[in-house]
């Protein structure tokens, strides 16, 4: 995108004066689609200030038919009216002739929009330098099942010829998984090779836990064939709809007989370089009941989405069976040891790093976007994680008041890191509870001045710290400190 | 041991028990092996067997169990005092427990015959093995649903109708009634008044002896729990703890290990470092022993059973840290109430066990049994004592032997009235004095508006302080216990929590706004507050 010096009238001068971005001393502008914890958030930072009108309103209504727009100045005037201003800083001839790509979202600076919204605008949308959106444009090459299975054997394919086997084996971290229908019949043959194992059934695109069905023989799985491919049963359906279906970890393991798993924030600021910060919070989520590989139909002993559990009958929402990252953590060390949990914990920053690795290439990169994953993790019995999914969206409504909490930090710090107000000198490598894990190579942890880390031995020390301590806003005080004196130097 | 501290009869008792337990045919099974062994000489037997017996650890093992015994039966004095002496000395203590037993007996019984159920009773052949089948997952539907599976049955009942016996509210009324009734003469003002509200005259330790007893904790000590915090880099005092530890650990020997503990333990060794000071070791005996406790579980059901049951679903089902380990808490708390073992430690205890009769035979003494087996009835909050040791052990049936250790050896007092130091009584009055001796303008404050810090307190001590902090700050604080084998430390922290939140119970008006102050204990570092309350001033 061809729009580095293009800068709004109004803050022209402003613009020239700040090298990093061009908000300098106005308040900034957001626009957010969502009305949970995120909201809150940003109307509780100082200087943020929420663009008037519905937020929920998509303006360009008109963009459902392209043909029609492209008569250009009615479209145009549908917009101006409801932006009240327009600016056209794109000239006729710059690379796309669509003229809804005139009306230039530039009444935001900060825009926490919905995936649809994304997926709808992003191709006709006009940014500024220093606008924020959250979501790549494909973030679902990740986030959709199939996707994402199809990515990671791609790239651990191609560690294996580059760099040999044993490499390969870094990507041991998610089961055996194929496409249905696409891969139905390499299924059927790994199913044969493989009786009485259990398998996961998951449609590809649906969140939350719906549709998840267990399975130990291919009958049900036939039956389920029938009641889902019905070619006239429903007539809006066209193709039938994509599901995976996955090897089921048998042998989770188990705190006080329940199944859990572990939701691990991640932030992707820039795939190219890939720049990635992982949150020290997050939580461990209990199944509900006691887990046991009898009950195959009891869905909800296997699955652990909080979506699900809230239907089980003796659901108590208080409680929200969660355990804090940290509380995982302290007990998982007290039974295994300081430096097994440390392996383990390790295992997630591969699955991580390779997962986001896996995606470098295809994902559309733009310097406006960002993105939060959750990355929901599962440790077997020998503590080794496996990857179940990665949610673009994850939950951001609080289920509790330590879950607020959470929650309210991970926002915004996540703020912090985007760093609109330009408070920071850019080399930070913790900010509140994100630690930079990834930019263009692994972070050590000692190697920086933000880190107080006597000399030597820490130097192999990855900048990850999962499930520790995490004191933000002392942490933040600091930072803020050390960035303004330097700054002033 | 040619310690003359110990009299001859204490000895006696030493060695009876020695040899009843199974580490007498252990041992002389060893020093056969070694007889048997050819380099050993004829003219060397002797010495020849004990050197084996040292090599191979049996020694050591010896060891642990004389100081296993040493630390649970306190020294008798010559002339033998009688039982009841070993109990309680002070009459009026005794008496006072006893009515307090009486009280709780007649509140269970009425329970019984307003909800028509029976004490015990056995359980029909499909609920048995409809138990055995759910043995791991007992928090699912719990006895009620259960019993469900037959309608007809006449003693149905909801748990809804089973309330805890009492609650630690209701044992500190008791403790506040307590007078001595030599101290008759105290309307006369300023002969003998405390500021407390406990007005039993006891002898506690003042801040100068506690800082003696406690002087490893000091602060120019590293400890565990605030050295081996994760942002302090390790190499600066856990390497070498974790180094230390290792090397205690190899050497298996109780002593060793509790001076190590006093410290506090690492996170990953603690399970093992608690064990050696417990001297637990789990074996074949114990695993039997664990499954018969198990059937008798299956074959009879209790009252208490229930009033288990209700205490964990109002206690650890309800709490974020431990809501996981309800399975395990039914695992532990049914089997203890069948463990007759239990029924020893009341030969130190100033309780008595309840005694129930078999149908019929009401008050004919040759028919009366102890209800429940062990002896214990459980309150309001009972489930407490093993849930942070949830965090521990992995083996069920090890959580349960450490349990009932802690239990005979420890909080046993902090439910019943005694003169002992580490008594609840003792507790309290030592919280009270430590807490007006260094904080007066404090105590005073509080008491003028009506709210005496033991009243919020006191729950605290009775549980140990489990729920009421973070689980990690629990099991700090329960090493420094098993380490310095006294519970005095609940006093201290206790006092320094009212220390530490001082400014803002200052300036409260009444009981409700200073119980807000200190209804959140979970962000509190245990350590350091023992450290600053000890040694600061």
């Amino acid at each position: 995108m061809s729009k580095g010096t293009k800068v709004p009238g109004y803050m022209q001068g402003k613009g020239s004066r700040n090298p990093r971005g061009i908000i300098g001393d106005r308040e900034i502008r957001y626009k957010c689609s969502l009305q949970n914890t995120i909201l809150d958030v940003l109307r509780g930072r100082p200087g943020w200030q929420e663009v008037p009108g519905q937020n929920n309103i998509q303006p360009n209504v008109n963009q459902a038919n392209p043909k029609q727009a492209g008569s250009g100045s009615t479209t145009q005037g549908t917009t101006s009216g409801y932006k009240g201003s327009v600016r056209n800083p794109q000239g006729p001839g710059t690379q796309s002739a669509v003229p809804t790509r005139l009306q230039g979202d530039g009444d935001w600076d900060f825009y926490w929009c919905d995936r649809e919204w994304l997926a709808q605008n992003y191709d006709t949308m006009f940014l500024y330098e220093h606008q924020k959106i959250l979501h790549f444009r494909n973030h679902y090459e990740l986030t959709r099942k199939n996707l994402m299975v199809k990515n990671l054997k791609r790239l651990k394919k191609q560690t294996e010829r580059e760099l040999g086997k044993a490499e390969g084996q870094s990507f041991e971290f998610f089961p055996t998984t194929y496409e249905l229908p696409s891969e139905y019949h390499i299924f059927v043959e790994e199913f044969k090779k493989n009786p009485g194992i259990i398998w996961i059934m998951k449609p590809a695109a649906r969140a939350q836990g719906r549709g998840i069905f267990l399975f130990r023989r291919l009958k049900d799985i036939t039956d389920w064939k029938k009641g889902e491919y019905q070619p006239l049963s429903d007539p809006n359906r066209e193709v039938p709809e994509t599901y995976v279906v996955q090897r089921y970890i048998e042998n989770p393991y188990l705190i006080g007989g329940r199944k859990f798993d572990v939701r691990v924030y991640v932030l992707v600021v820039s795939y190219n370089p890939l720049k990635v910060w992982l949150y020290r919070s997050g939580f461990a989520r209990f199944s509900n009941t006691r887990f046991s590989l009898d009950s195959i139909e009891d869905t909800y002993v296997h699955l652990t989405n909080v979506a699900i559990q809230k239907n089980a009958p003796d659901y108590d929402p208080d409680k929200g069976c969660k355990w804090s990252t940290q509380q995982l953590r302290k007990y998982l060390s007290a039974k295994h040891g300081v430096e097994a949990v440390k392996k383990a914990f390790k295992g997630i920053d591969n699955i991580i790093i390779k997962s986001l690795q896996s995606v470098q290439k295809i994902i559309i990169n733009d310097k406006h976007c960002f993105e939060m994953y959750g990355y929901d993790v599962l440790f077997d019995s020998d503590l080794k994680p496996w990857l179940i999914e990665i949610n673009a969206s994850p939950s951001l409504t609080a289920s509790g008041k330590e879950d607020y909490d959470l929650k309210f930090g991970l926002l915004n710090d996540l703020l912090n890191v985007l760093d609109l107000e330009n408070r920071l000198t850019g080399k930070e490598k913790r900010v509140g509870g994100w630690d930079l894990l990834w930019e263009d190579g692994p972070i050590l942890a000692d190697d920086g001045n933000m880190e107080c880390a006597p000399n030597g031995t820490t130097a192999s020390i990855p900048n990850s710290f999962l499930g520790c301590h995490n004191e933000r806003k002392r942490q933040l005080r600091e930072l803020y400190t050390a960035a303004q004196s330097i700054k002033k130097s | 041991m040619g310690d003359s501290n110990y009299s001859k009869a204490y000895i006696q008792a030493l060695i009876d028990e020695l040899k009843t337990s199974k580490i007498y045919t252990d041992l002389q099974c060893a020093a056969q092996v070694d007889l048997a062994k050819p380099t050993l000489r004829l003219s060397e037997l002797k010495k020849g067997v004990l050197n084996g017996l040292v090599n191979s650890g049996w020694d050591r093992k010896l060891r642990n169990a004389i100081y296993r015994f040493l630390q649970t039966n306190p020294k008798l004095q010559a002339p033998t005092p009688p039982p009841e002496h070993l109990k309680e000395p002070l009459v009026y203590l005794r008496k006072a427990q006893q009515s307090w037993e009486k009280r709780i007996l007649k509140s269970l019984n009425s329970m019984c015959t307003e909800l028509n159920i029976p004490l015990a009773r056995k359980r029909p052949e499909k609920d048995q093995k409809e138990w055995a089948q759910k043995w791991t997952e007992l928090g699912i539907d719990g006895p009620v649903r259960i019993e469900k599976t037959e309608p007809k049955d006449a003693s149905e009942k909801d748990l809804s109708q089973i309330r805890p016996v009492y609650a630690p509210k209701d044992f500190l009324e008791v403790i506040i009634g307590l007078q001595n009734p030599n101290y008759h003469g105290s309307d006369t003002p300023g002969f003998y008044h405390l500021w407390g509200i406990v007005q039993v005259p006891l002898k506690v330790k003042d801040i100068d002896e506690l800082r003696l007893q406690y002087s490893d904790m000091s602060i120019n000590q590293c400890q565990s729990g605030i050295d081996d915090a994760q942002d302090i880099p390790s190499e600066l005092f856990e390497q070498e703890r974790v180094k230390l530890g290792k090397k205690v650990i190899s050497a298996n020997h109780g002593p060793l290990a509790q001076e190590f503990s006093k410290k506090g333990c690492p996170t990953s060794m603690r399970a093992t470092l608690w064990c050696q000071i417990l001297a637990i070791e789990v074996d074949e005996i114990d695993i039997l022993y664990y499954e018969q406790l198990k059937t008798n579980v299956l074959q009879h059901e209790l009252l208490v059973d229930s009033l288990l049951y209700k205490d964990v679903k109002l206690t650890a089902t309800n709490d974020d840290q431990y809501f996981v380990f309800e399975d395990f808490l039914y695992q532990v708390l049914l089997p203890f109430s069948r463990d007759t073992h239990v029924l020893k430690h009341f030969d130190y205890n100033s309780a008595s066990p309840p005694k129930s009769y078999i149908r019929g035979r009401l008050g004919m003494e040759e028919f009366a049994v102890n209800y429940p087996p062990n002896g214990v009835i459980p309150f309001h909050g009972f489930a407490m004592y093993v849930a942070p040791m949830c965090f521990l052990f992995k083996e069920t049936i090890t959580l349960y032997y450490v349990f009932r250790e802690m239990y005979i050896r420890y909080f046993f007092r902090l439910h019943s009235i005694s003169s002992h130091p580490q008594g609840i009584v003792g507790l309290s009055l030592l919280f009270e004095s430590l807490l007006q001796t260094h904080e007066p303008d404090l105590f005073f404050h509080l008491k003028s508006v009506g709210c005496h810090p033991l009243k919020v307190a006191f729950k605290w001590l009775v549980r140990a302080f489990s729920g009421y902090l973070s689980s990690d700050q629990v099991l700090l604080l329960w090493d420094r216990i098993l380490a310095y084998n006294s519970m005095e430390i609940l006093a201290v922290l206790a006092v320094a929590i009212f220390s530490f939140r001082k400014t803002n119970l200052m300036k409260v008006q009444s009981y409700n706004a200073a119980e807000a102050v200190l209804a959140d204990l979970t962000t509190l570092q245990v350590i350091p507050l023992i450290q600053l309350s000890l040694f600061s001033k």
